[in-house]
């Protein structure tokens, strides 16, 4: 009878009992969900950014479990992307480009590389973490780049998009963002799972207070070996996505900037948040795609774009959405703010102004009476001569003449 | 394998290692004393090269471009420190990797326009352009050997500076203690700089170096400050003894592994297999011998006295 009325008071009331940051999270689906009808309007290339972005989106969120819950920095974690991409395509380059066999060879492949680099990885913290994954991301550039057989430098191009069940749903660009799209909300729920449960807690205690943990009986190494497996293995899936979405893959994916693009992504979005991470992705594109537009080197422009976001947006888009809503960021508080700033810079502007004015008193002060006099003086001298102004140039030069054939006469004295 | 093919690969492995020397004293200066990532470290070394060609093309000699290059990155180096790096110092290790990765994109990025993106090359200086006999019918490139001997005079050089001037005591101190140093009365702004422009101009040096015998491209850089890190996480963070002793390690056993890792694999697999295999081991040496390395002793080979 009221079912609708009833279903949106009930919707009302599930949303006022969200968090924040799960209401960020719901309209960003939301907008993600209406984009492929905005790329109706818009034209197809909207479609095409929407799908790197989410893709890369799952990246970030994978990058971000170890970043902003373990503490860990990887700066390798592009090989992930690489090996997923990798994964498919040798598949389907061999005729076996089925999902069944195509994305867990990409995922587990993933998995069993992250084990196997981070349990010498794990073992380390802080720069030394950073610099080995960067080594072994680099490592996997090279042995990427020396596979020959499937394509080597040039990288392999897949015969075509994962099959699934054998029909080839996925040409479709809508399915495909769709598919994309519905693997983003699954690892961003199961980040969400994984992060609030025993072990996500145990893993930031371990960030928070390693030794404190290690006498309560945590051992770090399991945790952060498991959380680094668990990243690794939702980047495979995010590889085998961006692969199939250009049918291509190249060891250009695993390029150690390329695991710097992802770093940034996180921390442009927020650390330590659940959505800053997807915003991070969102953003990063649009920027891409933006200052591509406007030039060829637009890396010149974003580079110290990034170095400002360092050195003053501390929490990234996260953390000025939370710096606003905590009302440290209000409007309001932005105008008295920015009146202090007005008052005292103006007030500084008006001193110095004031002062220079002073000084210019002074000095002219000193100035305009001897102006004044002096040409008082040579009035009253000018009516006592009682001259015209030819009579005047007339002496003028004379005195002129005078003095030059003095001064001549004196030298040939010498 | 003749015996005097591997010692001309074994000179270019050390050759090789003295470059990454000259890189990583930089890297392991700056981060045992600042306790700072330079990433940008690098681009400090592509700059090196980069100056050099433009100063040849400018003079004509490579020896008055090497004469000024090298202040010119030594002052490239202190005006990064004071504009941009300077204030990194205090932030976490994310930031300062963060903040550098932008100053790679963009400065590698410069250089494209300002030189653009085509490789440039500069001539070998007439003096060491020949090549010396070292065994009988083996000849060996005199100006491979001019760089191994300006990569071990440095090396010297900068052991006597860090272990027998009071600059290299001071260093030593802001290694294990930089904090006490400070409350000593050091100025550690000034010997922050110092330490950042000597190692900016040693990448500068390794770059001059190089400019004749490689080609000059924007992103040259990056390859070896990977290696570069490589290294110094071998060798121990913050312990320029232990960035040589890896160095050459290093340089040693990548330059062998490409050049005999191939041949060595065909002694056990057929062929095919061996061609395939052999590039992606070789180029997996290092990362191996980084892996085993930390495996043993997680803080290098000669980790540096005072720090955890």
């Amino acid at each position: 009878m009221l079912a609708p009325a009833r279903i949106a008071s009930r919707a009302a009331a599930q949303w006022q009992a969200l968090l924040f940051e799960e209401r960020v999270a719901a309209g960003l689906f939301l907008a993600m969900v209406l984009l492929p009808v905005g790329a109706q309007v818009l034209g197809g290339y909207l479609l095409f950014v929407g799908e790197r972005a989410v893709i890369l989106a799952i990246a970030a969120l994978s990058l971000e479990l170890l970043i902003g819950v373990g503490g860990l920095i990887s700066f390798g974690h592009a090989a992930f992307l690489g090996i997923g991409a990798y994964a498919a395509g040798i598949l389907a380059s061999h005729g076996y480009g089925t999902l069944i066999l195509a994305l867990p060879a990409a995922v587990l492949g993933c998995a069993l590389f992250a084990l196997l680099t981070g349990s010498i990885a794990v073992r380390t913290r802080g720069v030394y973490f950073i610099m080995i994954t960067l080594a072994f991301g680099q490592m996997a550039f090279f042995v990427a780049t020396s596979l020959a057989p499937y394509g080597g430098d040039d990288g392999l191009t897949w015969p075509t998009r994962t099959l699934i069940f054998g029909t080839h749903v996925l040409k479709s660009e809508t399915v495909f963002y769709y598919v994309a799209l519905a693997c983003l909300g699954g690892v961003y729920v199961l980040m969400g799972r994984l992060v609030a449960s025993r072990f996500g807690r145990a893993l930031r205690g371990l960030t928070d207070n390693q030794r404190r943990m290690e006498a309560i009986g945590f051992a770090p190494y399991p945790y952060r070996l498991a959380a680094y497996v668990m990243a690794g293995a939702a980047c495979g899936l995010a590889g085998f996505l961006l692969g199939n979405q250009v049918e291509f893959v190249s060891p250009a994916y695993m390029h150690w900037q390329r695991s710097g693009e992802l770093i940034l992504m996180v921390l442009l979005g927020g650390s330590g948040t659940r959505y800053g991470p997807i915003v991070g992705a969102m953003t990063y594109l649009l920027l891409e795609e933006t200052l591509a537009r406007l030039t060829e080197h637009w890396k010149v422009i974003l580079g110290p774009l990034l170095v400002v976001l360092v050195l003053f947006g501390r929490g990234g888009i996260a953390g000025i959405i939370e710096r606003w809503r905590l009302g440290e960021l209000s409007l309001a508080r932005l105008w008295v703010a920015s009146a202090a700033t007005a008052r005292i810079q103006g007030g500084r502007l008006l001193r110095g102004l004031r002062w220079t004015k002073a000084m210019a008193a002074r000095a002219l002060g000193r100035a305009i009476p001897r102006l004044k006099a002096s040409a008082a003086d040579f009035s009253t001298r000018w009516r006592r001569c009682n001259m015209t102004v030819g009579e005047a140039v007339v002496s003028l030069v004379l005195v002129v003449d005078r003095s030059i054939s003095g001064a001549i006469a004196r030298w040939r004295r010498r | 394998m003749s015996t005097s093919l591997v010692l001309v690969q074994l000179f270019n492995g050390l050759q090789f290692g003295v470059l990454l020397f000259l890189v990583a004293a930089g890297l392991t200066l700056v981060f045992g004393v600042m306790d700072f990532i330079n990433l940008a470290h690098g681009v400090q070394y592509m700059l090196g090269a980069y100056l050099a060609v433009a100063f040849y093309h400018l003079t004509g000699s490579f020896f008055a471009a090497a004469a000024l290059a090298l202040p010119a990155s030594l002052l490239f180096g202190l005006v990064l420190e004071v504009v941009v790096l300077r204030h990194l110092y205090a932030r976490d290790h994310l930031s300062q990797v963060l903040a550098t990765f932008g100053l790679i994109l963009s400065l590698n990025q410069g250089v494209k326009i300002v030189w653009g993106a085509a490789p440039l090359n500069m001539g070998m200086p007439e003096l060491l352009s020949g090549s010396v006999p070292l065994m009988e019918g083996l000849r060996y490139p005199v100006y491979r050997f001019a760089i191994l001997g300006v990569g071990l005079v440095v090396a010297g050089g900068l052991y006597l500076f860090v272990n027998h001037t009071r600059v290299g005591m001071l260093v030593r101190a802001g290694a294990s203690n930089a904090a006490m140093i400070s409350a000593l009365g050091v100025d550690i702004k000034r010997l922050f700089a110092i330490v950042f422009g000597f190692g900016a101009m040693l990448a500068g040096l390794a770059g001059v170096m190089v400019a004749p015998i490689l080609s000059v491209e924007p992103g040259m850089g990056d390859q070896v400050l990977i290696l570069a890190f490589v290294v110094i996480v071998i060798g121990g963070i913050g312990s320029i003894r232990g960035a040589c002793v890896a160095a050459l390690l290093v340089g040693v056993i990548d330059t062998l592994g490409r050049s005999f890792i191939t041949d060595a694999l065909r002694l056990v697999l057929p062929p095919s297999p061996a061609r395939v295999i052999g590039p992606a081991v070789a180029s997996m040496g290092i990362y191996l011998l980084m892996a085993a390395v930390l495996a043993l002793r997680p803080s290098g080979l000669f980790p540096a006295k005072g720090r955890a």
